[in-house]
């Protein structure tokens, strides 16, 4: 987790103070997708017109759509129709304790060094302890507040602060983007508003994690995230650990704007389950992520460690509007198993002399497939547009691949762009010398994997860098040997 | 210490090792010579445990085990040490990763815990000192970019600090010019005690000068042809190896 565990644990020994949010512990809708159903998502929220408006000018647009297949990414049909599109979390639903958990995933929870009350959080065990995590954010938030900051679930957003959300809600991520992030925009469940006031640098990282209610927005989760003038955040999303999640399609929004000299760094680990040795079941991944460098001087950083799902489909990008605005995409996409991943970017240079820095590491074992899909745009009056791309690819067996799709267009003569790419295998001798060193192959494989995704691991903020690492490591467990 | 009888080895169906027949005693150091394509190189890979050499016959014993039933972990583990001809690069890995970590599976094989970063860190730098390298070798990936010369030290350096005790050192002073060769030969001898063996593979006679061998062996074309003591590398150096291969064919 983000947070040091002894503080964790203090809090969460603390009285249950608030209980859960009960008024949406209530029920959930038939399976299909309609109008009606766009509406009644949108009563059960309590929303304003405005979002209900914008809700079914996605529906509608979405409802003549097809769902693209140009990804290098094999998979069976999706129904559409037979999915609940909403669907509130039930306490009594899932293991009634760690003994019902699957133990293979406890011995990953144990690997990962992760305590026993947020083994059973992850897990889904129903138990009161998960929810006290609650009193950790409200801890939090009182110390936001103070700044100006605020930090809560998108639907409080949507109650307490409209404006802003009428003012950004799909002005970087429209709800005519893709068939996806249509779907999104109709359905979308809940997810995480962030707003840091000018001049404001944000004390601390922000998590998906202490917020409340992260549990209830799996499959159609939208976020927001807006720096004014001035400010800096850094927000972390996901966790190391393999999370327990029935539904199999996620196709999460994120929507990121940085006003002038504003800075925003986003950091993921996604770790959903990947499917078995055999690649049966797994999560689906569909993921519309991009951030809008709106003022001069203007930052977005991404950086991602993939290891989970069974499809992953995401391409965060950064366009680049503000002049001497700054985009950068870090990637680790590792892929095992049957796992397939057509992962990039896409950095759009408008203004004048932006800068963009791409660095994608692929791993692939097993049976699995990796694709680096990546669009560098450069329009004509971005002068003094540089963009440096790196992707390199690390091949462990032969039933693998790796591929890369690189797209560079651009329209002004003087940009420069540098693209770089690389194909290796971990080599016989590398292992041979790390094992006369006494070190063992997983422990090798592990070393060599993370040496070769370095750059991007130093990305991370300190804390996840070190459980990424560990989960590098895991995720590749028996691939070698 | 060590005792390889009648060892065969091939790679990819090719016999390179064809019987040889080897003993060194704790304390003993011995020097293997000969020409390239002769097997030195196998030899120390096979002894080490690399798994693309298959043994066809003969065995070979270290402490009393029989290494073909360790694993390449295993073998280092239990002290048995190569320095290698080509050490091999890790890109993005520092080498005080590697240092650490080959130190750490040594002591925990050993029953004991983990080192803690600061003690770590002086006995390395005190190794480093014995070898004239600074610290920003810490902090260099492992042997990427490293000179010829510097990928040598850097396998002494590990050699120092994991203190195994059997040594196999392939090809050590080649890549390594004159003054390097003077404090590389002195790292090793001071590793030199009556408990610890050191097996020297070596073209020419010149690493010998600082290392006194007490054995020295000739090895051709997969067996080994002739054995004496020191003086037997000066006769070599001063007549080349032609004489012996000749009295290999010769008998």
């Amino acid at each position: 987790m983000t947070k040091p565990n002894e503080t964790l644990e203090n809090l969460l020994q603390q009285d249950y103070e608030h209980g859960f949010i009960t008024d949406i512990e209530s029920d959930t809708l038939p399976p299909g997708l309609n109008a009606d159903t766009v509406r009644a998502i949108s009563a059960k929220k309590n929303e304003p017109e405005f979002m209900l408006a914008w809700r079914l000018k996605a529906y509608e647009y979405w409802r003549h759509l097809t769902e693209p297949h140009w990804a290098h990414l094999k998979y069976g049909p999706i129904d559409y129709q037979a999915i609940s599109y909403y669907s509130a979390p039930k306490v009594t639903e899932g293991p009634k304790d760690l003994s019902e958990v699957d133990p293979k995933l406890i011995e990953t929870y144990n690997k990962l060094g992760i305590p026993l009350k947020e083994q059973e959080w992850l897990a889904g065990v129903a138990v009161d302890a998960v929810f006290d995590s609650i009193s950790v954010a409200t801890t939090f938030k009182d110390k936001l507040n103070e700044m100006g900051i605020i930090f809560c679930s998108f639907s409080d957003a949507v109650q307490n602060h409209p404006d802003l959300i009428q003012q950004y809600l799909g002005s970087v991520v429209p709800h005519t983007d893709n068939f996806f992030a249509s779907l999104n925009a109709a359905v979308f469940s809940d997810g995480s508003f962030v707003y840091i006031p000018p001049g404001v640098r944000c004390p601390m990282e922000l998590s998906t994690y202490f917020r409340i209610n992260a549990r209830s927005t799996g499959q159609f989760e939208r976020t927001l995230i807006i720096a004014d003038e001035g400010a800096y955040v850094s927000y972390l999303e996901g966790c190391t650990a393999p999370q327990r999640d029935e539904n199999q399609l996620h196709a999460a929004v994120v929507e990121l704007i940085a006003l002038d000299k504003a800075q925003i760094k986003y950091s993921t680990v996604q770790n959903w389950y990947p499917g078995d040795e055999n690649g049966v079941g797994g999560i689906y991944n569909f993921v519309t992520k991009r951030g809008e460098c709106r003022g001069h001087h203007s930052k977005i950083s991404w950086t991602q460690v993939e290891t989970g799902s069974a499809i992953t489909w995401k391409y965060p990008s950064v366009i680049l509007k503000g002049d001497y605005s700054v985009g950068e995409f870090y990637s680790v996409a590792l892929t095992n198993h049957h796992q397939q991943a057509d992962t990039g970017t896409k950095m759009i240079h408008i203004g004048q002399h932006t800068k963009s820095t791409v660095i994608a590491k692929g791993i692939s074992a097993g049976f699995a497939q990796n694709t680096y899909r990546g669009l560098i745009k450069v329009l004509a009056h971005a002068d003094g547009a540089h963009n440096y791309t790196r992707c390199d690819s690390l091949l462990m067996g032969t039933h693998c691949g790796a591929h890369t799709f690189p797209h560079i267009e651009s329209k002004n003569s003087r940009a420069r762009i540098e693209h770089e790419a690389s194909t290796s295998k971990i080599s016989e001798d590398q292992l041979f010398y790390l094992a006369q060193r006494g070190i063992d192959t997983e422990n090798a494989v592990s070393m060599i994997v993370n040496g070769f995704c370095k750059e991007v691991m130093k990305t991370l903020p300190m804390e996840f860098a070190v459980e990424a690492r560990k989960l590098l490591g895991l995720s590749l467990e028996g691939s070698i040997g | 210490m060590l005792t390889i009888k009648n060892l065969q080895a091939s790679i990819e169906d090719k016999a390179i090792l064809k019987g040889i027949h080897l003993s060194i005693k704790p304390g003993e150091v011995h020097a293997i010579m000969g020409p390239n394509g002769s097997g030195k190189s196998t030899l120390a890979n096979v002894l080490a445990g690399r798994e693309e050499y298959q043994i066809t016959a003969g065995t070979m014993h270290y402490q009393g085990i029989d290494l073909s039933t360790l694993t390449a972990d295993e073998r280092a583990h239990l002290g048995l040490f190569l320095s290698f001809q080509y050490p091999v690069e890790i890109p993005g890995v520092s080498n005080l990763y590697l240092l650490k970590s080959a130190l750490n599976a040594k002591r925990k094989h050993m029953g004991l815990e983990e080192i803690d970063a600061i003690d770590f860190l002086s006995i390395v730098r005190e190794k480093m000192k014995l070898l004239h390298m600074d610290d920003s070798y810490l902090y260099r990936d492992v042997n990427s970019g490293f000179s010829g010369g510097e990928k040598k030290r850097n396998e002494i350096l590990q050699l120092l600090l994991l203190e195994p005790s059997l040594c196999i050192l392939d090809e050590t002073d080649s890549g390594l010019d004159i003054d390097a060769l003077r404090i590389v030969a002195e790292g090793i001898n001071l590793m030199r005690n009556e408990k610890r063996s050191i097996l020297l593979i070596t073209h020419y006679q010149r690493l010998l000068d600082y290392i006194k061998p007490d054995v020295v062996h000739i090895l051709s074309e997969g067996k080994i042809v002739a054995e004496g003591d020191y003086t037997l590398a000066t006769q070599l150096e001063a007549e080349g190896y032609e004489p012996f291969l000749q009295k290999k064919t010769g008998g």
